[in-house]
């Protein structure tokens, strides 16, 4: 298993290099760049700005001098962002999304587990209807819509919670935003939880079990929930990147400094470091999880394993 | 005995907390800022977001009253030549940066070259092309700093020289590129002396915190000098691009003010928060740009016309946009200084619709399209809702004439990159005016420079060129009357409207919600309220 896991991040390496370079060259080749503003700048001021920036290089040299950098940890400036580069802006934003997208990860998987197996258990009765109706809630809400209702209700009207902004180390400035979160993803994980549990509750070793008088309680927590776990867990490690890089929306209508945003409004400015920055951050990020994902899988289904 | 000592130390403890309870309550101004400052930096800002926390932290020779006129700000007073083209500023006594270091005459001088420096690679930096030998400094024609129309003549003394009489230039110099920057400071630490763990002051309010993404904070500077008439402690400058959400957390109370709300929401503040919502004139202008490059459909004069006389003006603003913004027909925003009475209104304008929409007609079937051959245009925009709602409407006024509109749009750096390269029929595009006066909207329509053999059109979009038009600009720019450059200006304005040089839309509004707790806000057409003149109470 050990050689495994050394294999798979050996191979993560050249995959690595790959992204970075497509990423590199795709991005120049969109139209516009970091400083076509709404005022066309004065020649001068532009070329200053372009050697300060490297870019009047030709682009394989600018290419080299990324790399050469990025190798020595350095992943350059920002081109909009003035007062930072591009890791400290990933220093400062980082740490906070990922704590918002661990607390919504941790509560919804728990949450959508829950669900799903009182859902199977109850299959098409009433405790099953309402899982479905709160699942779709959040399936089927984008989470823009969503996390403006919850500021109008909670913070607005009833004024339970913040409708917004962030105090240092303060919970109840993230509950909205961990709910809207959230919610979306425990709804997937319930519906995989139930898809998969009904499909074993129907098989012959669950039969077997119940035929030879266990209770159904050991039946489910005995026989049926760990293979019922299966696709669920293949499914938490792009749901956790998922929810990583899919704080946009969360993080602009709340006002929280991660780094979510980066990764949309970098693109649009053209801001090439900070895309680059993120991207490479993101690629690590799902190349780690799906490598933790493939061992946990490795060590609940023993077919993977001696595969 | 043991009573009274019993009762001076439960009085002793009550009056600590009381003070400390009045030590807690400073006053906090909560204002919503739009988007995230790129810089703290005064030579580097280009926003309005920018300018606000920047604005209320370093102060020039001259800076904003609540109306947003030319006050004096660190320089006490002035005195102008004859002929217009030196300033002399007297510094106020005793102004420090805020680690205690006099601010000097030397500050300023450092700050104006490091400004044109190329090496500072300043946005903004030709704002102040009026002081000599600055844009030649700024393109390295030349290298020596020295010869910039900045010096110190003492440490109390600022003497600025212009390359000609420059009727707005105190107007200019409140702007943030005239800002002095802390020479000691930069020379020491370079760029880095904006972070927030370096940066100083000469302003009302001190940077004191910054996260990306959510926040500025500043606290009140206790050594600026007017301290005692400054009454918020603590301003937190906030991030938040999201209009509706903004106004959600405004409802909630945790803003104070709003520099911005959803243009549908107007009708409902002013019905369930009425006083509160300020729709103001701004000095700017909503337009539409046509490529009149020769060879171009757009470079007939009748095409034109018929396309901008067709363009209901009045229902844009009250109807599809909900702000009532004001029909423009000219290319000078109303309330722009220096700038004659009667403003620019073409005859057609008061001609009824029916009549124009004929008249439009005939000229289209003169430039040899008709119902049989109708003209396909494409309409480019960058992405946003308002630019969209209008680009439809505008669409579907010009349908009669027998244009077809393909509507085309893009993110801003991909739209104005279009827009740069003349890859475009119409396009849409927007000024604000960065000084108040005629000249700073007038110029987009100069003819372009000839540069290493290709043409720099700037600005000017549509390559409008007229020569007539560029001889009155050149002879304003010299006239020291400021009447009767006004007038040159608006034979200019006149002559490039009547060519139908662009369509104008709309004037800009500002859209600003303060709270009722607020006061010392005052409406103004540059959108500029500084901290300091306000005040809050709970």
């Amino acid at each position: 298993m050990l050689s495994y896991a050394f294999r798979r991040v050996l191979s993560a390496i050249p995959i690595a290099l790959i992204a970075v370079t497509v990423c590199f060259f795709i991005l120049r080749l969109a139209p516009g760049g970091p400083f076509d503003g709404e005022r066309a700048l004065p020649p001068t001021v532009l070329a200053n700005l372009r050697a300060h920036y490297n870019l009047d290089q030709p682009l394989v040299v600018q290419y080299f001098i990324y790399v050469w950098r990025l190798l020595h940890g350095d992943l350059g400036p920002s081109m909009v962002i003035d007062g930072f580069n591009v890791s400290q802006l990933i220093a400062i934003g980082f740490p906070f999304t990922l704590t918002m997208a661990l607390c919504a990860f941790v509560i919804a998987t728990a949450i959508g587990m829950l669900a799903g197996m009182v859902a199977a258990v109850y299959q098409n009765k009433w405790p099953d209807y309402v899982l479905v109706l709160a699942v779709m809630i959040g399936v089927l809400i984008p989470n823009f819509l969503m996390a403006a209702l919850l500021q109008l209700w909670f913070g607005v009207y009833l004024k339970w919670v913040p409708a917004g902004g962030w105090v240092n180390g303060s919970l109840m400035h993230l509950i909205l935003p961990v709910t809207v979160l959230a919610w979306p993803h425990a709804g997937r994980i319930s519906r995989l939880m139930r898809g998969s549990m009904i499909e074993v509750l129907g098989t012959n070793y669950v039969r077997t079990a119940r035929s030879k008088g266990l209770g159904e309680r050991l039946v489910l927590s005995r026989h049926a929930i760990k293979p019922a776990l299966l696709p669920v867990v293949s499914y938490l490690g792009p749901g956790l990147s998922y929810l990583l890089t899919g704080s946009l929306a969360v993080e602009q209508i709340f006002g929280l400094p991660g780094i979510g945003k980066y990764f949309v409004t970098a693109a649009l400015n053209r801001d090439y470091g900070v895309v680059l920055g993120t991207t490479i951050l993101y690629m690590f990020i799902i190349l780690a999880l799906n490598l933790i994902v493939d061992l946990v899988y490795a060590w609940l289904d023993p077919k993977v394993r001696y595969r | 005995m043991k009573f009274t000592t019993a009762f001076k130390a439960i009085a002793t403890a009550g009056a600590m907390a009381l003070m400390m309870s009045t030590a807690a309550s400073a006053v906090t101004l909560q204002m919503h800022n739009g988007g995230d400052p790129g810089t703290l930096d005064p030579h580097k800002a280009s926003g309005d977001w920018e300018n606000r926390v920047i604005g209320d932290y370093i102060e020039g020779l001259l800076t904003e009253n609540a109306k947003a006129e030319a006050i004096p700000g660190q320089a006490e007073s002035w005195d102008i030549s004859e002929d217009g083209t030196v300033y002399t500023f007297h510094l106020r006594d005793g102004i420090q940066w805020s680690d205690g270091t006099p601010v000097t005459a030397g500050d300023f001088v450092f700050a104006f070259q490091r400004l044109f420096n190329p090496a500072t690679a300043a946005d903004y930096a030709y704002l102040q092309f009026p002081i000599k030998n600055s844009e030649k400094i700024n393109s390295g024609e030349i290298t020596d700093l020295n010869e910039l129309g900045v010096k110190a003549i003492d440490d109390k003394t600022v003497e600025i020289t212009l390359e000609a009489s420059t009727p707005f230039f105190l107007d200019a110099l409140t702007h943030y590129t005239a800002y002095p920057v802390p020479k000691h400071l930069v020379e020491k630490l370079g760029d880095n002396w904006t972070k927030v763990e370096n940066i100083v002051g000469n302003g009302p309010y001190l940077i004191k915190e910054w996260l990306p993404g959510s926040y500025v904070r500043s606290e009140k500077n206790p050594g600026y000098y007017d301290a005692a008439n400054v009454q918020i402690d603590e301003v937190f400058y906030h991030v938040l691009e999201d209009q509706a959400a903004a106004l959600n957390r405004y409802r909630a109370g945790e803003f104070d003010i709003l520099t911005d709300f959803p243009a549908d929401q107007y009708q409902w503040l002013q019905d369930n928060m009425p006083g509160q919502a300020h729709v103001v004139p701004f000095l700017g202008v909503y337009y539409y740009v046509m490529n009149q490059e020769e060879g171009q459909v757009l470079s007939d004069a009748r095409i034109r016309e018929a396309l901008s006389t067709t363009v209901v003006r009045e229902v844009i603003g009250p109807d599809i946009l909900g702000t009532g913004e004001l029909p423009a027909y000219g290319w000078v925003p109303p309330g722009t200084n220096n700038y004659v009475e009667n403003a620019y209104q073409p005859e057609w304008a008061s001609v009824p619709y029916e009549d124009r929409v004929a008249h439009a007609k005939e000229l289209m079937t003169e430039a040899g399209y008709g119902p049989d051959k109708p003209l396909t245009l494409q309409l480019r925009y960058n992405t946003n809702d308002n630019h969209q709602r209008i680009a439809v409407a505008i669409a579907a006024m010009w349908e009669p004439l027998g244009v077809k509109v393909e509507l085309f749009n893009a993110e801003t750096a991909v739209h104005y990159d279009a827009l740069r390269a003349g890859d475009f029929q119409v396009g849409r595009a927007g000024w604000l005016l960065d000084y108040n006066d005629p000249s700073n909207t007038l110029d987009l329509l100069k003819t372009g420079i000839s540069q290493d053999g290709t043409m720099n059109w700037g600005n000017n979009y549509g390559r409008y060129s007229n020569a007539e038009y560029d001889k009155l600009m050149v002879q304003a720019s010299t006239e020291l009357d400021l009447k009767a450059r006004g007038e040159l200006l608006a034979q200019a304005e006149k002559i490039a409207m009547d060519e139908f040089a662009a369509i104008p839309i709309y004037w800009y509004v500002s859209k600003d919600v303060v709270s009722p707790k607020i006061s010392g806000f005052e409406e103004n057409a540059k959108n500029i309220f500084r901290t300091r003149w306000l005040s809050k109470s709970e």
